[in-house]
């Protein structure tokens, strides 16, 4: 087994200036400034946290799994990653992560893929990327389905094989275990806390996670 | 030579056309017809996108392809997924082995960095490109543009993961001649950029031509090495049919 990068945060929830609960199958929406920090964390454990950023300035440049993997010449997300931009830019950089690795090859659940994964009766089970086209929804944004692109499953394992092979492992989480990321531009970030129920992802349980942001620190 | 092992049949043929290395292509290819990409250097990659023609919100879905197949990269037997959870084509053949799909494309500053400038001005169409903006000038062609870019295909290039997840390029993947054919299970938009692959550590500029050869492949029998390659693709095959009855 790979030995993991285990960075602690110096922040304390109690100065942070958002701090609220995702529930399991719920998404959330929220612009994140140049220079806050955001933190996510795992209450229960193996809870998969899909998220999509957009550059909330000029959200045609978001988020991008080809890049950021490209960039890094690695795949698997954790302290030290910087998450690039279609455009090339760094959107976010990976600061502290307790849990150690992070997906971004593996997507976001959905009822049509549901369907082909697992059986053609799973269409009615709710998706992430139904998550995701709910808040879109009800967003003012001019955001739809065509923005809704490759994302980061934080707290999720998703091991690639040297011979090419793609498997979902055991999660790597634990209740209390955090990844926190400093925003290097202002981010809209758009996160489907996963309800899938078919894979041991979020160990076949969805649990609620926590979602805090602080303010960049004073020089 | 591996490039005469499987000749396409006169009757059968369509078309064919010349990609040069870093030029970029794009196009409609119907259901039962396949696309037979050849590597004509041993140095080509190609970087592909796909969308239904019909309804080009419906595009190729890199995570859903991978998770439905468990597989990080593609050759024979293998569908490219759609995020609607139909099969927008499949690698009928393939004499490569090993087709990059996480990545992506390089970009104007990456190759302008790598490889040194090279513009039209003064290299006519010798001019370096990069894949992104070849993208991006076909997707235009069809109403397409940035917001309809995601993680695409790679076409003669393999990166293999070690245990970290540290990526390493085989230059020794493909070889003049290697091909892969695609089998269109959809009307779908092509759409293509042979410039270098984004990790390619060559330090010299010189992505290599392909020939693209279109052909009447048929739509896949009950015995398809695709369709049966996993139960999730039995489901697949069976949605994306149902469109056409």
């Amino acid at each position: 087994m790979t030995s993991f990068n285990l960075v602690e945060s110096p922040f304390d929830p109690k100065t942070a200036v958002v701090d609220a609960v995702v529930n399991a199958g719920d998404p959330w929406i929220h612009e994140i400034k140049k220079g806050q920090v955001f933190r996510i964390l795992d209450l229960e454990g193996n809870q998969a946290v899909d998220t999509l950023f957009y550059n909330a300035r000029d959200p045609e440049e978001r988020y991008s799994a080809a890049d950021t993997v490209r960039a890094q010449g690695a795949l698997y997300l954790t302290a030290g990653t910087q998450l690039m931009s279609t455009e090339g830019n760094v959107m976010l950089t990976i600061t502290a992560d307790t849990c150690g690795r992070h997906d971004t090859l593996g997507g976001a659940c959905s009822c049509e893929s549901n369907t082909v994964r697992y059986a053609l009766d799973k269409r009615p089970m709710h998706s992430c990327r139904d998550s995701f086209l709910h808040a879109l929804a009800h967003h003012d944004g001019g955001l739809t389905k065509r923005d809704i692109t490759s994302n980061i499953n934080f707290f999720m394992n998703v091991p690639v094989t040297p011979a090419g092979g793609l498997t979902f492992a055991d999660g790597v989480s634990a209740p209390g275990k955090y990844v926190e990321m400093r925003a290097e531009m202002d981010v809209l970030c758009l996160i489907s806390n996963c309800p899938q129920l078919n894979n041991p992802c979020n160990a076949y349980n969805p649990t609620p996670v926590r979602v805090l942001i602080w303010d960049a620190p004073s020089q | 030579m591996a490039q005469h092992l499987n000749p396409i049949p006169p009757d059968l043929f369509l078309w064919e056309e010349a990609l040069p290395g870093g030029c970029h292509w794009s196009g409609i290819l119907r259901r039962g017809n396949a696309l037979r990409l050849t590597d004509l250097t041993g140095r080509a990659n190609v970087s592909a996108l796909f969308y239904n023609a019909e309804e080009k919100l419906e595009r190729y879905n890199m995570p859903d392809t991978l998770k439905a197949q468990h597989t990080a990269h593609l050759t024979t037997g293998h569908a490219l997924y759609s995020d609607m959870g139909h099969v927008l084509c499949s690698v009928i053949q393939d004499s490569c082995g090993w087709h990059d799909t996480v990545c992506g494309v390089s970009n104007a500053e990456m190759v302008k960095a790598k490889y040194g400038e090279a513009t039209y001005q003064t290299h006519r169409n010798a001019m370096h490109r990069n894949g992104r903006d070849g993208l991006l000038v076909e997707l235009g062609k069809w109403g397409l543009g940035k917001r309809d870019v995601v993680p695409n295909a790679n076409f003669f290039s393999k990166v293999v993961a070690d245990e970290a997840g540290k990526l390493h390029f085989d230059e020794a993947n493909s070889r003049p001649g290697a091909y892969v054919d695609l089998r269109f299970e959809m009307n779908v938009l092509v759409v293509l950029s042979a410039a270098p692959h984004p990790l390619d550590p060559r330090p010299d500029y010189a992505p290599g031509d392909v020939m693209l050869t279109a052909w009447k492949s048929g739509t896949p029998g009950a015995d398809d090495v695709c369709r049966n390659a996993c139960a999730e693709n039995q489901r697949g095959f069976y949605q994306t049919e149902i469109l056409f009855r």
